[in-house]
């Protein structure tokens, strides 16, 4: 499978901060590629050097097969670029925005005109297109910055955080366009501190850390990575502490809200613990055996650095 | 001429983003000016006698220069604020110059200012002003002033690329933009300054912009005086342009966290 975007040993600081501390990606053409992590993992470091927009302290980087300290240019030609921020003018309406878009990007006027008439219909925008992005809702926003990076029909896309601060409907019609565009052929690296979005939409996923890929694979593998399968009970908020302490010989005990889960080391486990709790003397509202969460994969890898991110997630 | 074009694409989408964005275009370009013309011209007036001729003869052209400093931070604030909220991200994600980013801001302000010289050349003339040279002169002292203003909106960029937020252009832009315009021919003569002041007053570029346009638009011998001007002003879009293109050129370490 051809690569649209590889990274060596890519490194940057910032001051004595270090962004990235030797990030090695393979992203394979034509799928959601998820990078995952916590806030200041490096995330958007890692997508503003893929953009151009940042030079690497050392390593290399190509998109497409453009190398992006040197084929700036060529880079620039393949990519569209949405960032946290709808980078978009206030003061134009949604429609001027990609028609100006287009028009930078060297298509005659009349082409521009219909490549954005084509994009307000695809995001569903035709209503508001001709009003100035200032009266715009943050979904509308977000809808048009996507559009906006699509107007190149790019063959590389990063979405950085896409849909932070969204509604869930905004977020969910969000989904469905990114999907959309893979469905085209694009290549899409996502970035996102939502393990549902990744999960849901990319078919790999890294890991990142303060600067560092800790892992990398599909959801599943990931998910298989974290152990085995784990024994999830619930009970009264009141009882999860002596839960806990009764579960506790059989493994790492996690708990989330009312939902506590325990390494099930195999078929055994699940009765292992319906023992334990009865012993305890502890009524169990719900008790099953499943994978692991990529939230509890998360956890696991980043070592609690992410935590807070996850639980808010 | 592929840069000209995206100079012509990003001047048209500040000019319209002015027009659409009415308190800028009316506060900008008209208020702000008019009312300094109206203020000098009848608060102050009365008080600064100034030699042959009325004081709106003197005031106008300095006005005229002064507008040119203050519309060249408006530059300095926009592009601050293109930084800010990632626009300047997509810009320089696209196939196109980055310099056509900045270029574009400057000439739409150019043109912006123009507006308002003429603006103000309008309200001068209803309360008193007049040119009392030929049209030549009277062409050139608004060539000078618009000149003015495209310079000043190339210092401008010089302040957005240092300082980078809007917060920062408006505070070191008018602890330095102020005193050197109140410290020129703008608004009195520097004749009637102190002497260490004078010393100064009368090597700044305002001074030698103003007493040019002034010359020109009464018809005071010009001796050097435009050709003094224009080459300040044009010195100082190679030397602040120079300065600015190379620290844009090297900026994109990340503007927000």
């Amino acid at each position: 499978m051809s690569q649209a975007i590889v990274i060596e040993e890519l490194r940057k600081s910032f001051g004595k901060t270090v962004a990235l501390a030797g990030v090695n990606l393979a992203v394979p053409a034509g799928i959601v590629y998820g990078l995952l992590g916590p806030n200041g993992a490096g995330k958007t470091t890692v997508v503003r050097i893929l953009a151009t927009l940042l030079r690497a302290d050392a390593g290399r980087a190509f998109v497409d097969s453009h190398d992006v300290a040197r084929q700036g240019d060529s880079v620039r030609r393949v990519i569209g670029l949405t960032g946290q921020y709808a980078a978009l003018d206030e003061a134009l309406t949604g429609r001027e925005n990609l028609v100006l878009i287009g028009r930078l990007l060297g298509l005659r006027a009349p082409d521009a005109k219909r490549r954005a008439a084509e994009l307000i219909e695809q995001v569903g925008l035709t209503e508001s297109a001709d009003r100035s992005v200032r009266t715009y809702s943050g979904g509308m926003r977000r809808r048009v910055d996507l559009a906006a990076s699509l107007v190149g029909r790019p063959r590389v896309l990063f979405l950085d955080e896409p849909t932070t601060g969204l509604d869930p409907a905004s977020r969910l019609a969000l989904w469905e366009l990114i999907g959309a565009t893979v469905r085209d052929g694009a290549t899409v690296l996502l970035t996102s501190q939502y393990l549902e979005e990744v999960d849901r939409l990319a078919s790999r996923i890294a890991v990142l850390d303060h600067g560092r890929v800790l892992a990398e694979g599909t959801p599943g593998e990931l998910k298989a990575r974290a152990g085995g399968q784990v024994v999830a009970v619930r009970v009264v908020a009141e009882r999860v502490g002596q839960a806990m302490s009764a579960l506790a010989p059989m493994g790492h005990v996690r708990r989330e809200l009312d939902e506590v889960t325990v390494p099930a080391h195999g078929e055994t486990g699940l009765t292992e613990a319906m023992r334990r709790l009865a012993d305890a003397g502890i009524v169990v509202d719900e008790i099953a055996l499943r994978r692991p969460t990529l939230d509890e994969v998360f956890l696991n890898l980043t070592n609690g650095g992410g935590k807070q991110d996850a639980a808010a997630a | 001429m592929r840069q000209l074009l995206e100079i012509y694409l990003i001047a048209e989408r500040n000019v319209r983003k002015v027009i659409r964005t009415p308190q800028f275009l009316v506060v900008e370009i008209f208020v702000q000016p008019v009312i300094f013309v109206l203020l000098f011209a009848y608060v102050f007036g009365g008080a600064i006698h100034v030699a042959n001729g009325s004081y709106i003869d003197f005031l106008l052209p300095g006005i005229l220069v002064q507008t040119a400093t203050f519309s060249g931070l408006n530059t300095g604030l926009a592009v601050a604020e293109d930084l800010r909220n990632g626009l300047m991200d997509r810009f320089w994600s696209l196939p196109m110059s980055r310099f056509s980013v900045i270029i574009g801001r400057i000439v739409a302000d150019t043109l912006l200012s123009a507006l308002a010289v003429v603006v103000m050349i309008g309200v001068g003339t209803v309360i008193g002003f007049r040119f009392h040279a030929g049209l030549v002169e009277a062409l050139g002292a608004v060539g000078i002033a618009i000149l003015a203003g495209a310079t000043f909106g190339v210092v401008g960029a010089l302040l957005a690329v240092i300082f980078r937020t809007p917060e920062g252009i408006q505070g070191v832009g008018f602890a330095l933009i102020f005193p050197i315009v109140f410290a020129s021919s703008v608004f009195v003569p520097v004749s009637t300054m102190p002497s260490w002041l004078q010393a100064i007053a009368s090597h700044t570029p305002i001074t030698a912009t103003v007493d040019a346009v002034r010359a020109l638009s009464l018809g005071l011998p010009l001796q050097q005086l435009p050709l003094t001007a224009v080459a300040w002003l044009l010195a100082m879009i190679v030397l602040v342009g120079g300065a600015a293109a190379v620290i844009y050129g090297r900026m994109g370490a990340a503007i927000r966290g």
